[in-house]
């Protein structure tokens, strides 16, 4: 161990570590422009100069490439440490006046900043060579170098024409500190920036909010590394060592005597609704979309802005989007009413706009639900009973101009409205998800025409399903709230529990019987068992059912030629006295 | 009184039923011509039934399963029904009985409205067709001594008492 | 003729082949031990005796009475009715007193169908009056009447009351000897058939497996595995529902039962039962291909009611037959 001292703080580090990390480890902040822990220091950008006292006086050195030695004495925020910084600083803002990053840094400084030129003309890029370095050192494709000499000096592939070595990784465009490298560039793979669509997952990512666990995955379809071996940057990145490329995808089979089925459901899209204009209009965004945006750490760090990034004056929220609506789902969602009170709610709180709920019928069902209602209406919420026709951007008056026009027939007050506003969100449906009937299949469980699975009873037995042991919870049996969800899943898994605790299964009463003195072994019933419980047994020469398997289908009954199968409960004679009884 | 089909009904306690139950819990409105019985799955659907229906009186009969492939409670009780039904129609065809008096529908416990559109359907047909007149009690027992005119006999008379 | 200690016994037919007493006589010198037993006291067929002979009969007096043919016509029907107020016990015996039999298909058309087809239609007839019989017409010497026909075929037990049946197209020499041996000593409980309780399946040698059938055959388009189930090669076999008694003697001679020993004695209606039990066994998923395979199977009804359709549950072509007796 090494001991030193960092602005009169004693610190204790490695042998071999830098200024820079030791400072760091004590908590005290080098700026720096070209560092990063990925790769090894450069000390290119000069910023992380600090300074060291000797024997023989004071030394500036760059902190991110010196090592530590016993009984160093450093400081990092010496007047004369920071004028080294504002002249390495204003040379560069003299060269990138524009750029974010350097303006944060000088004002930090207390320097004073320069004037900001059109964005056409800036040079954003302060040549730190971190790109260079990346794509050489991690990624291994040396795709990109530095070309030209003094003022002329740049960062460009050979001879600036599109690199065949290039994999479009876009690890140049993660560690560039000022912008210059986009992903826009790369050839031939564009990405979008999407603000605020929840948009394609980057090939690393954690799968939603609040997944559990709540930790990343590799995508390795989409992956660079998994298309051409290259790239490694999150594994250099990680520094727990936490990526590991060889990991593969592993299907586990487990035993289990019941299975709660909790498959969720799907929001629709609303796009195949054309007439609101979403896909087509950047401010109609969706529930979800909005959820994201008032999300504290979402990508407008909580704030409700439009795409121009203008606070909005006046939002709408249109209710029923796809439910109950004939051409496209029947049934009403149930949730939106709520969420589309809370989302009035917040933008209420977060912003000083108007926000007019446009809605069929409010259905405030649940437990203090109706009590939200009447306090959103004394939030001077605006209410209009009707189902919009359309949202525009074809003005037809001034005050319409650069909005998005929602036109309604309000049919309390009886007249077609045209409300002109900044934001429109959309309530879609809930539905049956896509896949729902290929996995209700697997599990014997069939679906309702909307596609949600079917209960075993409305009223009766909503956990249950058809086949023993499977039960159902939340909204992959029908649309359902959090409190609904979480009351079926509670019941759904006290019902599997039970099963499991009583250890033992009851089984079918309604089996088969094979009457050994009638069956002459024709074996014409064994195959047709979808449980094989009909076996021959040669030493009666009689087939036998085994009743532990036997669930009482009754096609052995009917098929058998000798009618020496009976099907308890439901006996040739029973149905045959039912006919007779059903036609008098 | 006009005339009424008796339609019998033979559906399985999965799909079928279920979705009988379903039109009735749903007050869709079909017919009172069809009197259901439950059988566990379509693959219990004995022939013998279907003749004894018939023989019984029914105007029509049908067997209601599950969708194939998959939806199947018992797995696949519902192929065993539907390899029956054409060997039967045709048996059914020879003994003078209208292949449309017997149907097979797959019927999701779901589609409460398909069981009320195919029965409407049949009461339909079944109207179209008229009476099978198997009914017990239609059968008028003829006289056994009837007397043959012999000077001039119908065709019918001529050999058949 | 009578000896009292002796059992007598009655044969007649009715609308049979013959095929019925050729069988009685089939059973050869095992007639001697019949005739130890039983003095025949009425067989038209084989002796000279007369209708009259029998009305003079007291009621009850003959002991047993073996009935074969089915019943399509008035003689058969009042001889029936005849035999069985003077017989103790009633016999059907043989397929068509039983169940029907071949005639019994018939049922497949009507009665003037029948007709038309035998006097006007059939490549052999000449016939340029278009005569058909009469049930009754004038000739010089008088009026003359033939028998009605009528508008189905019966099984004997659909006109009288029956106490046993002895199936089989014709019946086999044991199954005869058997059944009138055991007549003669204690008599089994009403309704014995004399035959197996359980399918040709169980006496059948042939292999047999667990059944998968992806085609039919007509017996004479394949030449079948030796020694292997018939049903499960394609052939329609009506073994597994009919019942076993016979000595498996087509299916020794490499051809499928036919079903002469009447459906077995759970089944109430064969036709729909082997439906049943054929078309579960095809190995067929879609709609399409059931269709197809049904298309294969040419006549089911004649097939599968080859022996027993007028005692199956809708007595044949339910458009064609007439009920005449009730």
């Amino acid at each position: 161990m090494v001991s030193l001292e960092i602005n009169g703080k004693t610190v204790e580090v490695e042998e071999g570590t830098t200024i820079y990390k030791a400072a760091e480890s004590a908590g005290i902040e080098i700026p720096t422009l070209c560092y990063t822990p990925i790769m090894e220091p450069y000390a290119a950008c000069r910023i992380c100069q600090v300074e060291i006292e000797r024997d023989w006086g004071k030394e500036l050195v760059t902190s991110c490439n010196t090592v530590c030695q016993e009984g160093m004495k450093i400081i990092t925020d010496s007047e004369k440490v920071l004028n080294a910084r504002r002249v390495i600083l204003s040379l560069l803002l003299e060269r990138c006046p524009n750029v974010e990053i350097l303006r944060e840094m000088a004002i930090k400084l207390g320097m004073e900043l320069p004037e900001m030129v059109p964005e056409e003309e800036a040079e954003t890029c302060i040549l730190c060579g971190l790109c260079v370095r990346v794509c050489a050192e991690v990624v291994g494709v040396e795709a990109i170098s530095f070309a030209g000499r003094g003022a002329e000096r740049e960062v460009s592939p050979p001879f600036d024409e599109e690199s065949e070595a290039c994999i479009t990784c876009g690890a140049c465009f993660s560690v560039c500190p000022t912008g210059t490298v986009k992903m826009e560039d790369a050839f031939g793979r564009k990405v979008p920036i999407d603000e605020l669509t929840v948009g394609p997952p980057k090939s690393i990512a954690i799968p939603t909010y609040q997944s559990v666990p709540n930790v990343p995955f590799i995508n390795t379809e989409t992956c660079i590394h998994f298309q051409t071996e290259g790239c490694n940057v999150c594994a250099k990145m990680c520094e727990p060592e936490a990526i590991n490329y060889e990991m593969e995808d592993e299907i586990i089979d487990i035993d289990v005597g019941t299975i709660v089925i909790s498959t969720g459901f799907q929001v629709m899209n609303p796009s195949g609704i054309t007439r609101y204009g979403y896909g087509k209009f950047p401010d109609v965004i969706t529930s979800a979309e909005f959820e994201k945006m008032t999300n504290a750490s979402g990508l407008t760090d909580g704030k409700v802005v439009t795409s121009k990034g203008e606070e909005p004056k006046d939002i709408a929220i249109i209710h029923c989007v796809g439910s109950r609506d004939v051409d496209t789902h029947a049934y009403c969602s149930r949730v939106c009413c709520m969420y589309a009170l809370k989302m009035a709610h917040l933008i209420k709180e977060k912003t000083s706009a108007e926000v007019y709920q446009f809605y069929i019928d409010m259905r405030a069902f649940g437990k203090g639900y109706e009590e939200f209602y009447s306090r959103l209406l004394s939030e001077d919420v605006r209410f209009i009973r009707g189902k919009p026709g359309e949202v525009t951007n074809i003005a037809i008056c001034a005050e319409e101009e650069g909005k998005l026009i929602v036109s309604c027939e309000d049919t309390l007050a009886g007249e077609i409205r045209r409300i002109p506003v900044d934001m429109v969100v959309l309530c879609p449906a809930i539905e049956a998800r896509d896949d729902a009937r290929e996995f209700g299949a697997m599990f014997g469980l069939g679906c309702t025409a909307d596609g949600f699975f079917l209960e075993k009873h409305p009223k009766l037995a909503p956990i249950e399903t058809a086949s023993d042991g499977i039960y159902l919870a939340g909204a992959c049996q029908g649309p359902k709230d959090i409190p609904d969800s979480v009351a079926q899943g509670g019941a759904a898994g006290a019902a599997a529990l039970s099963l499991i605790d009583r250890g033992t299964i009851e089984v079918e009463s309604a089996t088969a019987m094979v009457v050994e003195d009638w069956c002459s072994g024709c074996k014409t019933c064994n195959l047709l068992c979808p449980y094989s419980a009909i076996e021959f047994d040669e030493k009666i020469g009689a087939s036998v059912v085994n009743e532990a398997l036997c669930k009482g289908c009754g096609t052995c009954v009917a098929a058998c030629p000798s009618s020496a199968i009976i099907g308890k409960h439901f006996t040739d004679k029973q149905i045959l006295a039912e006919i007779e009884g059903a036609l008098i | 009184m006009s005339y009424e089909p008796k339609i019998l009904g033979f559906l399985c306690n999965w799909c079928a039923y279920t979705g009988a139950d379903l039109a009735g819990t749903a007050r869709m409105k079909y017919p009172s011509n069809i009197r259901i019985i439950r059988v566990m799955c379509s693959g219990r659907i004995d022939p013998t039934f279907v003749l004894k229906a018939f023989e019984e009186g029914a105007d029509g009969v049908l067997m209601a399963g599950c969708h194939p492939p998959s939806d199947c409670h018992y797995q696949n009780g519902n192929f065993k029904a539907m390899r029956r039904y054409p060997l039967l129609k045709k048996l059914l065809s020879q003994l003078g009985i209208e292949e449309d008096r017997l149907r097979l529908e797959w019927i999701s416990a779901a589609e409460g409205d398909k069981l009320v559109r195919v029965v409407n359907e049949m009461v339909d047909r079944l109207k179209e067709l008229g009476p099978l007149g198997l009914s017990k009690s239609n059968v008028e027992p003829l006289e056994e001594s009837e007397t043959l005119n012999i000077d001039n006999p119908t065709e019918e008379e001529n050999y058949v008492k | 003729m009578s000896n009292k200690e002796k059992l007598k016994i009655a044969f007649y037919w009715a609308a049979s082949c013959g095929g019925c007493e050729v069988a009685v006589l089939d059973i050869d010198e095992a007639i001697l031990k019949v005739i130890e037993i039983a003095d025949i006291v009425f067989w038209p067929c084989a002796m000279d005796f007369k209708y009259s002979d029998v009305r003079a009969m007291e009621d009850g007096y003959i002991d047993v009475t073996f009935f074969n043919g089915a019943v399509r016509n008035s003689e058969q029907l009042e001889i029936a009715e005849l035999l069985r107020r003077k017989s103790k016990i009633m016999v059907a015996f043989g397929s068509c007193s039983s169940s029907g039999g071949i005639p019994g298909l018939a049922n497949f058309y009507s009665a003037k169908e029948i007709m038309d087809y035998a006097y006007l239609e059939t490549p052999s007839t000449v016939n340029p009056n278009k005569t058909q019989p009469q049930v009754k017409s004038t000739v010089k010497e008088g009026e003359i009447e033939i028998p009605t026909f009528f508008g189905r075929v019966y099984s004997l037990d659909q006109v009288v009351d029956v106490d046993y049946y002895i199936p089989g197209c014709p019946p086999v020499p044991d199954q005869i000897v058997d059944a009138v041996l055991k007549l003669a000593t204690e008599a089994p409980e009403k309704g014995h058939v004399f035959a197996g309780d359980k399918t040709l399946c169980d006496t059948c040698e042939l292999e047999k497996h667990d059944k998968k059938i992806e085609k039919i055959y007509r017996p004479h388009e394949i030449i079948p595995e030796p020694g292997l189930c018939l049903l499960e090669q394609g052939i329609i076999c009506m073994g597994p529902i009919t019942r076993s008694g016979c000595g498996n003697r087509c299916i020794n001679a490499n051809m499928p039962c036919r079903g002469c020993f009447g459906i077995s004695p759970n089944v109430i209606d064969g036709g729909a039962k082997f439906v049943s039990a054929l078309a579960s066994i095809l190995d067929v998923a879609e709609e399409q291909a059931a269709e197809e395979i049904t298309k294969s199977i040419l006549d089911p009804a004649g097939t599968f009611y080859r022996f027993d359709l007028p005692k199956s549950l809708l007595h044949g072509n339910i458009r064609k037959i007439e009920e005449a007796i009730k």
